[in-house]
């Protein structure tokens, strides 16, 4: 599904990113961790086309297409969900309005009939007991006034709606509380399928023991330094990032 | 060429206007009329058309405005046209009782006047004048200020005519009064009108304001309003304005508000050549509520300017302001907003905040708050903010699948919707509401068959 290769990126002309390798197929749910200031979070940015990553060398190849050469809404409407770290505020915007736009650009991306306002609602609310979100929350602007943990179970009622065939989570579960924890886990799970993948990013075990990954890599200052499966990630709980970053540093 | 010296020239030649059209503009006999009339004129001549060294009109040069050969109609001219062919409203669905003033003249339908079951009086001014003398004197010209204001003086020396509402004591007139000041001529024009909204104790109105260009010819509006709301009185005025490219508007609204009245304005500037719109509020009494709102849109070579002006006159009134603006192209905004708060005026809290975002590089906004707070024990902020779209959310948005034309627009009309919301009619809030966004997406241009093409 997606095949990262030799990626290099660069923010503000400094490199943060030194040459990722990585492959996802679809059914797979790989684990990317690693300590602060590692690259993690540009990772995420670079597959979702954020405008201040410069991808310098290497290529993102997305269901035999070149990501590198989609807008964002592309990536979207092509079946990228990307989960942020920081969700925006947008006052004015009413989520029924935003998540509905949404929803009817992917439809006409489809060539499908835009959904009315009630089918739209019917839709919504479906969704919404999946996740357990609150009611009022979907009544109001975009993410504004919701808690940390709101915002993150936002993000999750989001990706449930547009069900995306790749979801990339930026730290989802950074500042939630164990129920949050779950509603995030519960939605991840909920979205695997053979045809769907996930790309969960974080810097805690935690999530994990709730949605089980396939893979887990190591990211180091802009480098995969290793890959594994399931048992790294608790391997990694137990003893911290040094012993990796003293293993690459005794290479 | 000397500025002072144009100066002289422009007021010095709406005195010889004056003067040239005596016979016309003192010919109705009325003596009170005439007298304030050549008051005004006086008061012309010594105050003089602002210049670009007025800091109340520093960001709209009005004496180079004014400073042009135009035509002035000083009786209402005959024009053949079927008002259905050329002008269907952008509001039809709310119900209203709807008036056209065309080129400053109430347009005959029927009766020049009407007093309807519930004693309400409604009609043409320059009627009232004859039908109502002592309800018109009681208040006319009492807020304008043509002794200190210039350009109320212009208007109060040669507007012939406008709208006349009186709502008597304790009514609540339900129907919306929508009034649509329409331009239309074979020859530029210069069109100067006046209105004038009488709430009585206890009554209560909505009035909504249409202003529209109908031909291509350039027009100079200057317009002004008084409203006269008495004690516990609630009033809303609506102001939609869309002329076109070549229009220059000046509207000038004096509303004096007595003890526990509220007086809400909604001002929303969708399109026009250069609009300058003065809203000056007297706080007159105690416990009272003035909301003044606006929303302006501009492009291309568009100027919009906002004056506020609240004088908060006697103790525990609340004043809001609230004017959102966005601009793109070379369009030129300006806000000034000012809060008198007088010695006696404690208990008072008056806010006021304006917020701007620029799409272009050559978009520029002037944005002045100006506090003169003279009693200690008062409430009073002010915000000035100019932006840019927020491009965290645009791209959020964008990461939902959603295009950056549709998302800048979410997010402008979400800017805009503050001041929609303030609208207190649903059904007028929701035709703004559509309005303004065909207005974002550059669709308004097909308004009323008008030949300008602005967009």
């Amino acid at each position: 599904m997606l095949k990262i290769n030799n990626l290099k990126v660069n923010i503000n002309d400094k490199q943060i990113l030194k040459g990722i390798n990585l492959e996802v197929k679809a059914g797979e749910v790989h684990a990317i961790m690693g300590p602060n200031g590692s690259g993690k979070s540009t990772l995420a940015s670079a597959l979702a086309g954020r405008e201040y990553v410069s991808v310098t060398d290497g290529s993102i190849e997305y269901l035999g297409k070149d990501l590198l050469d989609m807008n964002p809404e592309v990536r979207a409407l092509e079946g990228i969900f990307l989960g942020f770290q920081y969700p925006v505020e947008i006052p004015g915007v009413s989520m029924v309005n935003f998540m509905r736009t949404a929803i009817n650009e992917q439809r006409k991306y489809k060539n499908l009939e835009a959904l009315s306002a009630a089918e739209f609602l019917k839709l919504m609310h479906e969704k919404k007991s999946v996740v357990g979100i609150d009611s009022n929350l979907t009544k109001r602007s975009v993410n504004e006034g919701f808690s940390g943990g709101e915002k993150k179970k936002n993000e999750i009622f989001q990706m449930a709606l547009l069900e995306p065939r790749l979801a990339i989570l930026d730290e989802t579960d950074s500042g939630l509380d164990i129920d949050a924890l779950r509603i995030v886990a519960n939605g991840v799970n909920l979205l695997k399928s053979p045809e769907t993948a996930s790309i969960i990013i974080t810097h805690y075990q935690r999530l994990l023991d709730y949605i089980v990954p396939d893979f887990v890599h190591v990211l180091y200052k802009g480098r995969i330094v290793k890959s594994g499966g399931k048992e790294l990630a608790l391997e990694l709980e137990e003893k911290g990032y040094e012993w990796i970053t003293e293993e690459i540093t005794a290479e | 060429m000397n500025i002072e010296y144009k100066l002289a020239d422009v007021t010095e030649s709406f005195v010889s206007l004056f003067e040239a059209n005596r016979n016309i503009l003192l010919a109705e006999n009325n003596e009170h009329l005439n007298s304030i009339r050549r008051e005004a004129v006086t008061s012309l001549a010594k105050l003089k058309i602002p210049g670009k060294k007025s800091e109340n009109y520093k960001y709209t040069a009005i004496g180079d405005l004014l400073f042009e050969e135009m035509n002035h109609v000083f009786s209402p001219k005959k024009i053949e046209f079927n008002i259905e062919d050329i002008f269907s409203c952008d509001i039809p669905e709310i119900d209203t009782q709807a008036i056209l003033v065309l080129n400053g003249f109430f347009l005959n339908q029927g009766e020049e006047i009407t007093k309807l079951e519930n004693g309400v009086i409604i009609g043409s001014l320059r009627a009232a004048m004859k039908s109502y003398p002592d309800l018109v004197y009681k208040h006319f010209a009492q807020y304008s200020d043509y002794k200190n204001d210039p350009i109320a003086a212009l208007n109060t020396a040669f507007a012939q005519d406008g709208v006349f509402l009186y709502v008597p004591k304790n009514v609540k007139h339900e129907k919306s009064i929508q009034i649509i000041h329409l331009l239309l001529s074979e020859e530029d024009q210069m069109v100067q009108h006046r209105n004038l909204f009488i709430l009585e104790e206890g009554a209560e109105a909505n009035v909504v304001i249409c202003d529209h260009s109908l031909s291509i010819q350039k027009f100079i509006t200057n317009s002004v309003t008084e409203v006269f709301a008495d004690k516990n009185s609630n009033f809303n005025i609506t102001r939609v304005q869309n002329e076109h490219d070549k229009s220059v508007q000046i509207t000038n609204s004096f509303i004096q508000q007595e003890q526990d009245s509220t007086v809400t304005s909604n001002t929303i500037s969708l399109h026009g050549g250069v609009i300058r719109n003065n809203i000056k509020v007297n706080l007159n009494g105690e416990n009272c509520e003035n909301n003044s709102l606006g929303l302006f849109l501009a492009d291309k070579e568009q100027h919009i300017d906002n004056s506020i002006y609240i004088n908060h006159l006697k103790p525990n009134c609340t004043s809001n302001q609230l004017y959102k603006g966005i601009l793109d192209e070379n369009a030129r905004g300006a806000f000034a907003g000012r809060i008198h708060v007088w010695p006696d005026a404690q208990k008072t809290m008056a806010y006021q905040k304006n917020n701007n975002i620029l799409l272009s590089d050559d978009a520029k906004m002037n944005s002045k708050p100006q506090l003169e707070i003279y009693a200690d024990d008062v409430k009073c902020s002010h915000g000035a903010t100019v932006g840019q779209l927020d491009e965290e959310a645009l791209f959020y948005m964008r990461s939902r699948g959603i295009n950056e034309r549709e998302s800048r627009l979410l997010l402008m009309y979400a800017f805009a919707h503050e001041v929609i919301s303030e609208i207190k009619l649903p059904a007028l809030r929701e035709r703004i509401d559509e309005l303004v966004e065909k207005r974002l997406r550059g669709e308004l241009s097909r308004c009323n068959n008008c030949k300008m093409n602005c967009r």
